[in-house]
């Protein structure tokens, strides 16, 4: 044993080397090509080689060899039966020529012998095969010691647990692939139904026909335009598709009256955007404002809009967007009691109220998408495909937006809440 | 196919004879970067080489890569039936190689 301990010093220096390596987020290759070495060289092994482990093919693959040359199989196919004996066995050296009573050492008997491939390890990690180590003779002719089948043990079990993180990773990579799919199939799935809903809330209201549509598009045109990031964009277009699902609940014949309710039914009415509020609140969204968006979009910065009478900065910003998508909309078709108003005069509504019924940084990004339109410096014609061509072509319209848009002052100028404190 | 390595044979050293092949151990040996040293091995043989001669002469201390490449060298040579030769070897390393049985297969000049 005493002449011995120089070997086993050196030894100890390839195992320490090893652990060292595997431990390293090195390549790899080059962490299992390593590692083949530092064995080999540990012990003064010929040849060898190092395989993974494929459990749904049941093939032993060859990550690493050394002197096998170019007829020893690169792939090695195990059967349940070895596979059973495998983890049987657990990580401890196999002799190949005794282990003849398994098919895996039958079948390839002459690769074996041809390179004398000496030893078999199945790297067993927590109960799992997760590769194989095939040792060939020592250099200096002599049998393996017990005391060298624990050394290659203990190295194998490094090569192991190196095979199974880097499985381990394949796998945690392939999942958050395979999420991030789900995630966009969801999200897809998402915004469809958010499309589907507005237009069943559209069919209630047959003289405002693709109201909600316009609204979510509009909505979607301001955030786009305030250059908020595609899933702010994508929040904002769902709180405009669905800022009237309240309306759901209030009865057909007030929604399409052909005239000018009364206060009763005007009371009917104005409950849709707590009870939109109600509805969207017990659903889980991705996008936190939407309730809030359905249930103050009627609100006013001047505290004149209900349901609560909010003062502007009270206002969600989410809900200032969608009213005035929603006002837009409302002056740009026709209704039932109220031909649409003329370009030109919308803008004029616009800036008139902006700081009163309207945030005044909203109108001006509102009117510049427009102004960019028509200058055509936008890839796409969204408003005209909303308004028509013929709207957006009226006379003096491109003139009417520079001009109000030299007048609005992007800071609201109000103190409404100091106001309604106050009160 | 001679690559343009630092252990290629120095002109200046010499070939022993024809048939004779020096490379330098080197202190690449210790690393993966030793596979230079059995491949640069490998394409003397093809070019006729009967012996390979190693020069240890650069190389301090050898590790269990450098034990396995130089394995692989002992094999490459046997398969292609030339001899091994180590030279300038430091006494440590002459004993591990000894231990690990190297020595059976090569000639220690
Ligand atoms: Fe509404």
């Amino acid at each position: 044993m005493i002449e011995q301990s120089p070997k086993l010093i050196h030894a100890f220096g390839a195992l320490a080397e090893l652990g060292q390596e595997v431990a390293n987020k090195n390549n790899f290759q080059e962490t299992i090509r390593t590692s083949l070495h530092l064995l080999s060289g540990a012990l003064g092994i010929m040849r060898g080689g190092v395989a993974r482990y494929s459990r749904y093919a049941r093939e032993m693959n060859m990550l690493a060899v050394r002197g096998l040359g170019d007829e020893f199989p690169l792939s090695l196919s195990v059967c349940v039966e070895d596979e059973r004996q495998f983890l049987a066995n657990g990580l401890n050296v196999i002799d190949a020529r005794a282990a003849r009573v398994l098919p895996f050492f039958q079948v390839y008997a002459t690769s074996f012998e041809r390179r004398r491939v000496e030893l078999f390890v199945p790297l067993v990690i927590r109960d799992e095969i997760v590769g194989g180590l095939f040792l060939g003779e020592k250099a200096t002719g002599e049998e393996y010691s017990s005391y060298e089948k624990e050394i290659i043990c203990a190295m194998g079990r490094h090569i192991g647990v190196a095979i199974s993180q880097r499985n381990l990773l394949a796998e945690i990579e392939r999942h958050s692939e395979e999420n991030r799919k789900l995630f966009d199939d969801l999200r897809r799935t998402y915004a469809d139904t958010v499309k589907a809903f507005a237009t069943a809330i559209d069919c209630k209201d047959k003289y405002t026909e693709g109201h909600s549509v316009r609204v979510g598009k509009y909505t979607e045109l301001i955030a786009t335009e305030l250059e908020w990031s595609p899933e702010q964009v994508e929040g904002a277009a769902t709180a405009g598709y669905l800022h009237d699902v309240g309306k759901l609940t209030v009865e057909r014949k007030i929604i399409n009256a052909p005239y000018r309710i009364n206060a009763k039914e005007s009371a009917e009415l104005n409950k849709h955007p707590t009870v939109g509020y109600e509805i969207l609140q017990a659903i889980h969204h991705p996008f936190t404002d939407v309730p809030l968006a359905a249930k103050y979009h009627h609100e006013r910065l001047d505290g004149r809009g209900y349901p609560d009478g909010l003062y502007d900065r009270e206002i969600p910003y989410i809900a200032k967007i969608v009213n005035l998508a929603d006002s837009f909309d409302a002056m740009t078709t026709d209704r039932p009691y109220k031909a649409r108003r003329p370009a030109i005069d919308v803008v004029d509504d616009l800036r008139r109220n902006a700081g009163k019924q309207f945030a005044p940084e909203l109108v001006i990004a509102f009117m510049r998408g427009i102004l960019r339109e028509l200058k055509s410096e936008t890839k796409d014609r969204r408003f005209r495909r909303l308004l028509g061509r013929e709207y957006m072509e009226a006379e003096g319209l491109m003139p009417a937006i520079s001009s109000a848009l030299n007048e609005l002052e992007p800071t609201s100028t109000l103190t409404y809440i100091a106001v309604n404190q106050a009160q | 196919m001679t690559e343009n390595t630092s252990f290629d044979p120095d002109p200046a050293v010499g070939t022993p004879s024809a048939q004779s092949a020096i490379v330098i151990a080197g202190d690449y040996l210790n690393k993966l970067t030793g596979e230079k040293i059995e491949r640069e091995c490998r394409d003397k043989l093809n070019a006729g080489a009967r012996e390979i001669v190693v020069d240890f002469s650069e190389t301090e201390i050898i590790n269990s890569i450098g034990i396995s490449i130089l394995l692989g060298v002992i094999d490459d040579a046997q398969n292609a039936g030339a001899k091994v030769v180590f030279s300038d070897l430091k006494p440590e390393s002459a004993e591990l190689f000894d231990m690990l049985g190297l020595t059976k297969h090569v000639t220690i000049q």
